[in-house]
């Protein structure tokens, strides 16, 4: 099991630890409905360290990356940041990943935990195509950590002690304070206004006690990933290995806006093509459940005594006080409106489809 | 170090019995048991007359991450089921010993209790759990 450079942080934080892929990560330190309204009301400090990172250089580092992934990274100005799925040659998606700007022969990629290897190996592979591109794994190097809520923006300004407002929602700068040299990235993964700050992993543990201290007044807490998880789930966010993976095209999801077909060649082109021409069979659909119960990753979903297809994701909703899912269903289903029932241990209970996200904030 | 009363028995699986007469039990789970699941946000109770066996899982508690099965401390029948905790969770998190108890059994097999544990052997074991 690998520890990121906050374990002790966390441990002397009283955090719950568990076991997330590779990584001993802290699922809450308080509870996660506390630290799930913590965010949604001031902010939260989340470790996300144990996310890949890579860096791709070289003259034709926009041409690779433009070959891996769905979205058309061609419109990025130099700065910005792109979501977008990386899928292979059937469209299933492999991940899906932020691409970082720096200027057109130099990018940055930050990928899920799970898939840091597989990427790794799948994106050198690609690369053998493009000579003069040159990929590098800079995750042990490179920290991360993610700073959300609404009062974020105001305590990274009175931390740093200068003003934000020239960072843009899906932009990134460099920064620095005392010695810290840092790169701020206005991104996140709660649908709150947020920060994701990469630091060079020497100074993690300072940068992260400078937040905490000059912020917990102002009510700043440490979040886990219980509440990472909540937050992602109501603003709609879709969780890799849950509700997408390798057997799932982005088509069928609903990230399908990610899908450039205007823009050259990429991987997983023609077969998108060939489904967005014939129509997708199965669709993700946000639903809240109408009955009594918690809906959660793999459940039956039923419409009669039709098996429709599954939940990909659910939980309790803190901010809604319902309880809701994404669920992977017959498109003819996906509906906005249609009642649906969901199998929870061995009976079923009622539920309907609405729109993603669950919970919107005033950014 | 937490609470373990002194007047309850207790099973591995971190529910607590008492008897409220001759044939009849009450039943919830421990302070440990709701520390442990954190936020608990949903009760599933078996409806009155259902027939329980000792060991088999009775009830489900859910915390926002996951759901969890509760255990019959004995067997014999649903005779009373805590509405309340159906519609305030919370209350097992609160008052695990008192408004949050789950259910009345009446005991098929009143021998049964006396295999319960006593406080210091369920100490015991959910302090090994800590580690």
């Amino acid at each position: 099991m690998k520890k990121t450079l906050l374990y002790d942080i966390h441990l002397k934080g009283n955090a719950k630890m568990v076991s997330f892929h590779d990584y001993v990560m802290p699922l809450y330190y308080d509870t996660i409905i506390n630290e799930h309204h913590c965010v949604r009301k001031n902010a939260g400090l989340f470790d996300i360290s144990h996310m890949g990172r890579f860096e791709i250089a070289g003259e034709n580092a926009l041409r690779f990356i433009q070959h891996i992934i769905t979205n058309d990274a061609g419109k990025l100005k130099d700065m910005q940041v792109q979501y977008s799925p990386a899928c292979n040659e059937q469209g299933g998606i492999l991940d899906d990943i932020l691409i970082y700007k720096w200027q057109p022969d130099h990018f940055m990629m930050v990928v899920n935990c799970a898939n840091k290897e597989k990427d790794f190996a799948w994106f050198q592979r690609q690369a053998a195509i493009y000579p003069r591109v040159e990929l590098m794994d800079v995750t042990d190097a490179l920290s991360l950590i993610a700073l959300q809520g609404p009062l974020s923006s105001h305590m990274l300004e009175n931390t740093l002690g200068r003003k934000l407002d020239c960072l843009k929602r899906f932009h990134f700068g460099n920064f620095v304070w005392d010695d810290i040299r840092m790169i701020i990235s206005r991104t996140g993964y709660t649908g709150e206004d947020g920060f994701e700050i990469f630091v060079n992993a020497q100074h993690l543990v300072k940068l992260w006690n400078l937040l905490m201290d000059k912020n917990c007044r102002s009510g700043l807490k440490p979040a886990g990933l219980g509440a990472r998880d909540t937050l992602r789930l109501e603003a709609g966010l879709l969780l890799y290995g849950n509700d997408m993976d390798e057997t799932v095209t982005p088509l069928e999801t609903t990230i399908d806006w990610t899908v450039k077909f205007g823009k050259d060649n990429f991987l997983g082109k023609d077969a998108l093509l060939r489904q967005k021409q014939r129509g997708v069979d199965r669709k993700l659909a946000g639903f809240e459940m109408l009955d009594r119960g918690i809906p959660r990753h793999g459940y039956p979903v039923f419409k009669g005594n039709e098996i429709i297809g599954k939940v990909t994701s659910g939980s309790f909703s803190p901010s809604t006080n319902k309880n809701v899912g994404l669920c992977l269903i017959k498109s003819s289903y996906a509906k906005v409106g249609e009642e649906l029932q969901i199998q929870i241990r061995d009976a079923h209970y009622l539920a309907r489809v609405v729109k993603t996200p669950f919970y919107k904030s005033k950014i | 170090m937490t609470n373990i009363p002194n007047e309850l028995l207790y099973t591995k699986t971190h529910e607590w019995a008492k008897k409220i007469n001759q044939t009849t039990v009450i039943m919830g789970i421990t302070a440990h048991a709701q520390e442990q699941l954190r936020d608990i946000v949903f009760v599933e109770l078996p409806s009155v007359g259902k027939e329980l066996k000792a060991g088999a899982a009775c009830a489900v508690v859910e915390s926002v991450k996951a759901a969890y099965d509760i255990f019959a401390p004995l067997s014999g029948k649903v005779v009373k089921i805590n509405q309340k905790i159906q519609e305030k969770p919370q209350l097992v998190n609160e008052d695990p010993y008192g408004e949050g108890w789950f259910l009345h059994i009446e005991m098929s097999n009143p021998n049964e209790f006396d295999s319960l544990l006593n406080p210091a052997q369920y100490q015991a074991i959910s302090e090994s759990a800590h580690q």
